[in-house]
């Protein structure tokens, strides 16, 4: 792929900063594992992750069985991907993490410090929802705002990083109406970053998006949510392989997931890197199946 | 097109109206008594300026008292609805059963209740602000965005946080159409009540003035409050575009 740089974003200007924090901010780690999880054997520089796990997970729509007995494993620090046609549940098992969706018995839903989940997930949807009557750096700091929680002089300054790190330094006081798709969806990403929450689950983020500008977007995210625990939901083969590290096709009715795919190399791999070609062929099989 | 031209319209509109009635006047040879043209009315406007004046703020008083406590009750109503399940099961069928009975029937017994002076006229308004203001307001609470209200629950939002930062605002758009037509009704409210019992305001003076035939006296307070109608509704829009910058508009109102 050649080099992408016609948006007035500043690809260059985000720091590749691969521990998942954010740098020149005071970062404020607050994962409950890394007082009570077993003790980890990682660089006291990346934060220990959460892994997550979902099991004998069940679900009925409408009287159709949608799926049974599934599990996921979302492995601590690592992207997941979750490919699969429409209408296979992929979006409803990502709200039952994500505590949308009332799980039906027997699904269980297992963290590696054996707290519960609800509040320590950070969600980012196919829309951006952003609030029209609000600043973009309001946008940000929504979580705070919805908590009643007092924003801090400290908190803005992070928000605000958080939008120069995703290329939209000096927007801050703009309405979100008077951005492109492209950037709204930047404004998105930077308030899921800004919950600085164990897991990250996205639900198609990119979607609605034009081709270049989404993988301008899949690069800025891949860079910005390194080292977190993310499982992502999306139809498109080359994204998950671009940013994904693990990749699971869901199929079938009852759907089940099928095993890990895991591509080579560090996200946010080349668009036209030629293994990424054949594993997408591999992925567009499975899917099929 | 210069900023003036919709003020150029609005006059060619006014004048091609005043030339209808005068038209009318002189194809009719009503009498004086029984239609006045516009420029008896305009010298009965001027001759009694000071009355028309005095009456007009009564009704004034009343009408934006009117609006501030029907707003207040109304909005109260449909956050109430909006917020608690066992409010809305109980009230609702209230709310809408309370609108078959028409609110003019109701004026008699306001004034007999609260008495001839301006406490029954702005009962009188409140009644009928009350209803557009709630029902616009409520169905702006419950069309809220769900992806937003998902984001909220994913955030950690308590429903009152959630109600006041997403629901409230998103409802904007509704709560000023719904006071749009409040501010058009407002003065009907004020007006009958002082039809039915009342010693000052404009719906006195034209009872007062139709009974001694002063017919372009009575023409007079019609314009006056028809002029007050129109301000009203001007200054509500221009507050509504003002709180709803953020909403684009695809239809130009003027367009």
């Amino acid at each position: 792929m050649s080099q992408i740089d016609l948006d007035q974003t500043h690809q260059d200007q985000i720091e590749r900063d691969h521990t998942g924090r954010f740098t020149g901010v005071p970062s404020v780690s607050s994962s409950p594992s890394s007082a009570n999880g077993p003790p980890q054997a990682r660089p006291a520089a990346v934060p220990p992750g959460l892994a997550v796990a979902i099991a004998s997970a069940r679900l009925t729509y409408g009287g159709t069985c949608l799926f049974s007995d599934l599990s996921l494993t979302l492995e601590a620090g690592l992207t997941t991907c979750l490919l699969g046609p429409s209408g296979v549940g992929k979006t409803t098992l990502l709200r039952v993490l994500a505590g949308l969706a009332e799980p039906e018995a027997p699904t269980r839903v297992e963290t590696s410090d054996g707290l519960p989940l609800a509040g320590r997930v950070a969600y980012m949807a196919q829309q951006d929802l952003l609030l029209p009557w609000l600043s973009v750096l309001d946008n940000v700091l929504l979580g705070d705002r919805l908590r009643r929680t007092r924003i801090t002089p400290e908190q803005a300054a992070r928000a605000a990083a958080l939008l120069e790190r995703v290329g939209l330094a000096g927007r801050e006081a703009d309405r979100p109406a008077t951005l492109s798709g492209g950037q709204r969806q930047r404004v998105a990403l930077a308030r899921t970053l800004m919950e600085d929450k164990p897991l990250v689950l996205m639900d198609e983020p990119f979607s609605a998006l034009d081709a270049l500008t989404r993988l301008r977007l899949q690069d800025t995210a891949a860079e910005t949510l390194a080292g977190r625990t993310v499982l992502m939901v999306t139809h498109d083969p080359l994204e998950a392989l671009r940013i994904g590290d693990r990749l699971h096709v869901m199929t079938g009715r009852p759907a089940s997931v099928g095993p890990a795919l895991t591509p080579p190399g560090r996200a946010p791999r080349r668009a036209d890197d030629a293994n990424l070609l054949a594993l997408q062929a591999e992925l567009l099989r499975r899917l099929d199946a | 097109m210069n900023a003036l031209a919709p003020l150029g319209r609005a006059l060619v509109t006014l004048a091609a109206l005043l030339g209808a009635w005068q038209t009318v006047v002189w194809a009719t040879a009503a009498p004086r008594y029984l239609l006045p043209g516009p420029l008896a009315v305009a010298e009965a406007m001027q001759r009694q300026a000071s009355t028309l004046a005095s009456h007009g703020l009564t009704t004034l008083s009343e009408i934006l008292l009117g609006l501030i406590g029907g707003v207040l009750l109304g909005g109260v109503s449909a956050l109430s609805l909006a917020r608690f399940r066992t409010a809305r099961r109980w009230l609702m069928p209230v709310l809408v059963v309370s609108q078959a009975i028409p609110v003019f029937a109701l004026a008699p017994l306001l004034v007999l209740w609260l008495g001839y002076g301006m406490l029954s006229k702005v009962a009188m308004a409140i009644l009928i602000i009350y209803f557009p203001v709630t029902t616009a307001l409520f169905d702006g609470l419950r069309r809220t965005e769900p992806g937003w209200l998902d984001l909220a629950r994913t955030m950690g939002a308590t429903p009152a946080a959630t109600l006041w930062v997403i629901r409230l605002p998103a409802a904007q758009p509704a709560f000023w159409s719904g006071l749009r037509v409040a501010a058009a009704v407002a003065p009907i409210g004020a007006v009958i009540g002082e039809w039915v019992g009342s010693s000052s305001g404009l719906g006195y003076l034209m009872l007062h003035a139709n009974a001694r035939m002063q017919i372009d006296l009575l023409f007079a307070a019609v314009l006056v409050l028809g002029l007050f109608a129109v301000a009203l509704y001007a200054a509500v829009d221009a507050l509504a575009r003002r709180a709803t910058a953020w909403q684009v508009e695809t239809q130009p109102s003027d367009d």
